[in-house]
């Protein structure tokens, strides 16, 4: 009995230190936001301050970051829909039909997963340089379609392939086409695997620096991460104005992150664990 | 009748034809082709060449093609191996210490008692995962602050005196060791945890009316389930690391000095400061060859069984 007692506490103390330190940086950096530029700067730092609303004032009264987050927004966005758009029909295929190179293919969709965006971002610079698409969010939502259009293809193919042929049958009998059926019957029954992968491929797109570092240089046009980046530079740091700008940035990736927890292994790993 | 010759003729004729998969494929594999070979192949074309853009008589030549010159370049260059084999220390130090505490987590996070309390961790995991990377940079950057940094505070309740973490070449790559550890031992504790719900409930409860051993049961039953994802991990995490640019870019820039120089801060400083592309694309092809051998090795590993 004492044993099992002990075992228990133990239990429980290891579980209540894994959730304090997975929680503890997120905390602090939304605690932070909310302290005062004087409680920001103590040392040691203060744990318990009167909280102020001032920083995030300061934040949206800033039109750099409201157009950063807007920025972020945009190319997000149109990636994630160009992705399911090209990917969802390429996954229907993967899934349905038989063909010559087919793992070849499939394969090459993952191997996408393990590319490093360093490798492509020096050629990608000067390509988009010299047929002017510097500077614009063109160029982010196509080279975002590197490493989103994987993901919807491989989560897609996964879903579509435990629909069950037969349901189609019916349906060819009714004469509908190849492109019917993968439109009125793949993509409804297969839309929570769509939903998904739409949602990583936002994630991804949404937390990307690299490229959006290197890609834009003007102003207007510069994502989220990028813009809280350069807050990093200069004597006097606006701590509490750059924590409020993470917490804003981080704030709906975990709200997104929180609603496919469940799939986020299967998503990071391309399915090699189920 | 009618319904067998529906089910005979849609044997023979699968209601499509060759080409039907290619028109369902080609806007995905040739928009890929486009955006991710295009630039690729320009890498490879530009690694054979002197190519430094802000070089006057490089391009009065015409940008020469030279031959291996830049790869003899790379080779010999002593600051890219050392960012390699700082990329490879860092590796070597991270992922064991992750591997460790996914065990540890995931049998936590298995055990049966305290559902609530499990569960509210599980989903807390996804927290680290989740945050921008840039940003854990940002959080990094004030907790290991000198002056008002948390991480002090902590060290000196255990009478540790407190030191200027990003301002000494130890320092900073201690504080991006732990803020990668903070990260990603989520990912892995997850994998193994994964791997630990496929032990079937019989097994596990025959084996523990069988033995009260603890160390057992993990050796025996447990452990071999979570085999395949060590091997993911290794895999995926070695992609990952050799990926990892944004919290040590954002941290540190790769300094003090070259103490947090890894591989792509590296070859990013190359391209975009110094501006020789030659040099840089034959890194850069370098890189792709070692990610492509890891990529074929995942694929090799676990999805023997063709899709």
């Amino acid at each position: 009995m004492v044993v099992s007692r002990l075992q228990w506490s133990a239990h429980f103390i290891g579980l209540l230190i894994v959730l304090c330190v997975a929680l503890f940086p997120f905390l602090w950096m939304v605690a932070s936001s909310f302290k005062e530029q004087t409680d920001l700067l103590a040392s040691p730092p203060v744990w318990f301050f009167m909280p102020t609303l001032a920083n995030y004032e300061e934040l949206f009264a800033d039109q750099k970051i409201i157009t950063a987050v807007l920025n972020s927004l945009i190319v997000a966005s149109s990636t994630t829909v160009l992705s399911v758009v090209l990917g969802t029909p390429a996954a229907f295929a993967l899934a349905r039909y038989e063909f010559r190179g087919k793992s070849d293919l499939w394969f090459w969709f993952i191997s996408n997963r393990m590319i490093s965006p360093i490798v492509l971002a020096l050629p990608v610079y000067i390509i988009a340089k010299q047929i002017g698409l510097l500077n614009s969010h063109l160029a982010l939502i196509l080279i975002y379609l590197t490493f989103n259009l994987p993901i919807v293809v491989w989560i897609c193919t996964d879903q579509f392939r435990g629909i069950p042929a037969d349901i189609e049958q019916a349906a060819r009998l009714d004469g509908a086409s190849q492109f019917d059926i993968f439109l009125r019957i793949y993509l409804p029954l297969g839309i929570s695997g769509v939903a998904v992968s739409a949602i990583f491929a936002f994630i991804f797109s949404w937390n990307e620096l690299l490229y959006g570092l290197v890609l834009i240089t003007s102003q207007d046009l510069k994502t989220a991460p990028v813009v809280a980046t350069n807050f990093m530079s200069g004597y006097e740091l606006p701590w509490g104005k750059i924590m409020a700008t993470g917490t804003i940035i981080v704030l709906p990736v975990i709200i997104f992150a929180l609603l496919v927890s469940r799939h986020m292994i299967r998503g990071l790993t391309m399915g090699a664990t189920k | 009748m009618a319904t067998d010759t529906a089910a005979a003729q849609s044997k023979q004729d699968p209601g499509y034809s060759r080409f039907t998969p290619f028109f369902f494929l080609a806007p995905a594999v040739l928009t890929l082709f486009a955006i991710g070979i295009y630039p690729t192949v320009f890498a490879l074309a530009t690694s054979f060449r002197r190519y430094n853009i802000t070089r006057r008589a490089d391009q009065l030549d015409g940008f020469p093609f030279t031959g291996l010159d830049n790869y003899l370049s790379v080779i010999k260059d002593e600051s890219f191996w050392s960012s390699f084999a700082l990329t490879g220390k860092f590796y070597l130090i991270v992922v064991p210490i992750q591997i460790a505490f996914g065990v540890m987590i995931a049998l936590m996070l298995h055990r049966p008692g305290l559902s609530l309390l499990r569960t509210v961790t599980r989903v807390s995991l996804v927290i680290p995962l989740a945050t921008t990377y840039a940003v854990v940079g940002l959080i990094g950057r004030l907790i290991f602050n000198r002056d008002f940094g948390v991480a002090n505070q902590f060290l000196s309740w255990v009478g540790i005196s407190s030191s200027d973490w990003l301002g000494n070449p130890t320092g900073a790559f201690i504080a991006i060791i732990v803020m990668d550890i903070w990260q990603w031992t989520p990912f892995v504790t997850l994998v193994f945890l994964a791997g630990l719900s496929m032990v079937p409930v019989e097994i596990e409860e025959a084996a523990r009316l069988e033995t009260k051993s603890h160390w057992a049961m993990l050796r025996y039953v447990q452990l071999p389930y979570m085999m395949p994802g060590l091997t993911a991990i290794l895999i995926l995490r070695s992609a990952d690391v050799l990926k990892l640019f944004d919290m040590v870019f954002v941290m540190t820039r790769g300094g003090p000095g070259s103490a947090t120089d890894l591989i792509s801060i590296y070859v990013q400083r190359v391209g975009f400061k110094v501006f020789d592309l030659g040099v840089a694309s034959a890194q850069s092809i370098l890189l792709l060859i070692i990610t492509i051998i890891l990529s074929r090795l995942y694929i090799k590993l676990f999805y023997r069984e063709v899709a």
